[in-house]
C-alpha cells in the first residue's frame, strides 16, 4: 500500500488545523489508502517540499495553486463552497486612518508571507499612491503577529486574510478598526491532486461531494470550519489563475 | 455627441460630465471571445457600467469607450494582446447613463494548451494622481471628439 501526503497552505489558525487532521483520517478511510498530513509553519518550507514531489494532495491558497497547477502538473479537485478568500486592512481602533485615501509614503505594513493576502493588500493601498518602493513592510509569521504589531503600534496597517481576521479572539478583534475589505468572489483555496494521485480524482471528488449529506462526513466539515465542496473543473481553475495572473505585474 | 470606433462606424451617446468613484476594494472583471465578444462580467462590472448583463453578453467592449480616451491607447491594447503579452493602462469608461468612471485596467491573453481561447480583463481602482496624468496626456493624443 503506498503512502500519499495531505498538506495544507500555511495561513490558518490552529482551529482550522485540528480539523484537517480529523479530514485526514476520515478521507484515509474513504480511499482504503495510507495518507499522511505533513503541515508546515510557513510557506517556504512547503514550497521547497512541493518542489521535491514530496506532496501529492494540498488545500492550496489561489497564488500557489496557479504555481501547482502551470509548473508542476495538478489538477483541481474541488473547493470549499462556503468561502472565497477576501482580503482585509486593519488600523488600531484609535488610528487617524479613516480611509485607504488617508494613507501616505512611509505608512508602516504588518502582513503575512501569504502571497495572495499580501499582493491583495498592495493592491488595495495603490489608490493611495503606495507600493513596495514607498512603504515599509514588517514581515509577520502569522496573522496573530500581525494583530500585536498594530497594537504594539508597531505598524500603521495590517493586511489579513478574512477568515483569520474573524478567526481573531474579541479583545484584540475590538481593539482593531477594518479600513477596507475586499469584495471579489471569485479567487478561493482549491484542494489540488499532483500527478502521483491524479488516478484517484474520481474517486476522491465523488466522497468530498457527497461527505456533507451523510452524519459523519458532515462531523468533519464543520471541524474544518467548511460547510460543503463544490468540483473545480479545468476551466474554473484556469480561470482563476488567470485573473491572478492579471494582478501579478 | 457622436463616438467614432476604428472602422469608421459611429454612434450617437449622451455624455455627462459627472464621475462615479470606483468602490474600494472591487475588480471589475470580464472575458471575451478572441475577437473582442463579452463572454462573461462580474456585478461589479454591471454595477459599475450601469448595463444589465444580457445588455453586455454578446457586445464588444467599445460599449464602454468614452470620447476622452484616444484611439491610440486601444490600438496599443489590442497589439500588445494580440502578441500574446499583458497590457495595462487607465481607461476611462463611459457608462450607459453618460456619466464616466476611471479604472487602472489588465488584459491578459487566455491560453490552453497553446491556443488562444479568448481575453480576460480585470480593473481596480487607480489612484488620483494617475487619473489626473492620464486626464492630462489623453488631452494631448487627439481624442475621439476631434477627429
Ligand atoms: C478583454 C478586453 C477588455 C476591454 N476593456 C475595455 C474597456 O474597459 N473600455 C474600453 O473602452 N475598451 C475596452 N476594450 C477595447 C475595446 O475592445 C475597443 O477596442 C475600444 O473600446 C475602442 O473601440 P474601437 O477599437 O472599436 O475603436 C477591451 C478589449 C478587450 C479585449
Amino acid at each position: 500500500m503506498s503512502a500519499y501526503t495531505l498538506s495544507v497552505s500555511p495561513d490558518f489558525s490552529p482551529e482550522h488545523l485540528s480539523g484537517w487532521f480529523i479530514f485526514n483520517t476520515w478521507l484515509q478511510r474513504q480511499l482504503e489508502t495510507s495518507l499522511h498530513l505533513e503541515l508546515y509553519d510557513d510557506f517556504d518550507s512547503q514550497r521547497r517540499d512541493i518542489q521535491l514531489d514530496k506532496i501529492d494532495l494540498i488545500y492550496a491558497n489561489p497564488f500557489d495553486a496557479a504555481m501547482l497547477v502551470r509548473e508542476k502538473g495538478f489538477k483541481a479537485v474541488v473547493r470549499p463552497s462556503n468561502t472565497s478568500d477576501e482580503t482585509i486592512i486593519a488600523v488600531p481602533k484609535a488610528s487617524l486612518f479613516k480611509s485607504i485615501d488617508d494613507l501616505t509614503e512611509g505608512t508602516i505594513i504588518a502582513t503575512t508571507h501569504d502571497p495572495d493576502v499580501h499582493m491583495m493588500g498592495m493592491i488595495m493601498i495603490e489608490p493611495a499612491d503606495l507600493d513596495s518602493s514607498n512603504v515599509v513592510i514588517v514581515p509577520a509569521h502569522s496573522y496573530v503577529i500581525v494583530a500585536k504589531r498594530l497594537l504594539n503600534g508597531q505598524a500603521d496597517i495590517g493586511f489579513f486574510l478574512k477568515e483569520a481576521f474573524l478567526d481573531l479572539s474579541d479583545l484584540i478583534r475590538s481593539q482593531m478598526r477594518v479600513l477596507v475589505e475586499s469584495q471579489i468572489g471569485v479567487i478561493h483555496h482549491t484542494l489540488l491532486a499532483g500527478p502521483g494521485i491524479q488516478h484517484l480524482i474520481p474517486t476522491i471528488s465523488e466522497r468530498l461531494l457527497a461527505m456533507q449529506n451523510e452524519p459523519k462526513g458532515r462531523a468533519v466539515l464543520d471541524s474544518m470550519q467548511i460547510s460543503g465542496w463544490i468540483r473545480m473543473n479545468q476551466e474554473d481553475t484556469e480561470f482563476m489563475i488567470d485573473l491572478i495572473d492579471t494582478l501579478i505585474d | 455627441m457622436l463616438i467614432t470606433y476604428h472602422d469608421s462606424t459611429s454612434r450617437e451617446v449622451e455624455i455627462i460630465d459627472q464621475e462615479v468613484p470606483y468602490p474600494d476594494g472591487k475588480l471589475i472583471v470580464s472575458r471575451t471571445t478572441p475577437s473582442g465578444v463579452i463572454t462573461h462580467a462580474n456585478q461589479a462590472f454591471i454595477d459599475m457600467s450601469g448595463y444589465s448583463l444580457h445588455e453586455l453578453i454578446g457586445m464588444n467592449h467599445s460599449i464602454l469607450r468614452h470620447p476622452d480616451m484616444p484611439a491610440k491607447a486601444f490600438k496599443d491594447l489590442w497589439d500588445t494582446i494580440q502578441s500574446g503579452r499583458k497590457w495595462h493602462g487607465y481607461v476611462k469608461n463611459l457608462r450607459k447613463d453618460g456619466a464616466y468612471y476611471w479604472v487602472k485596467a489588465t488584459v491578459i491573453p487566455n491560453i490552453r494548451n497553446g491556443e488562444l481561447m479568448g481575453y480576460t480583463s480585470v480593473r481596480r481602482k487607480p489612484s488620483r494622481s494617475k487619473v489626473d496624468s492620464c486626464t492630462e496626456l489623453y488631452a494631448t493624443m487627439h481624442p475621439g471628439r476631434q477627429i
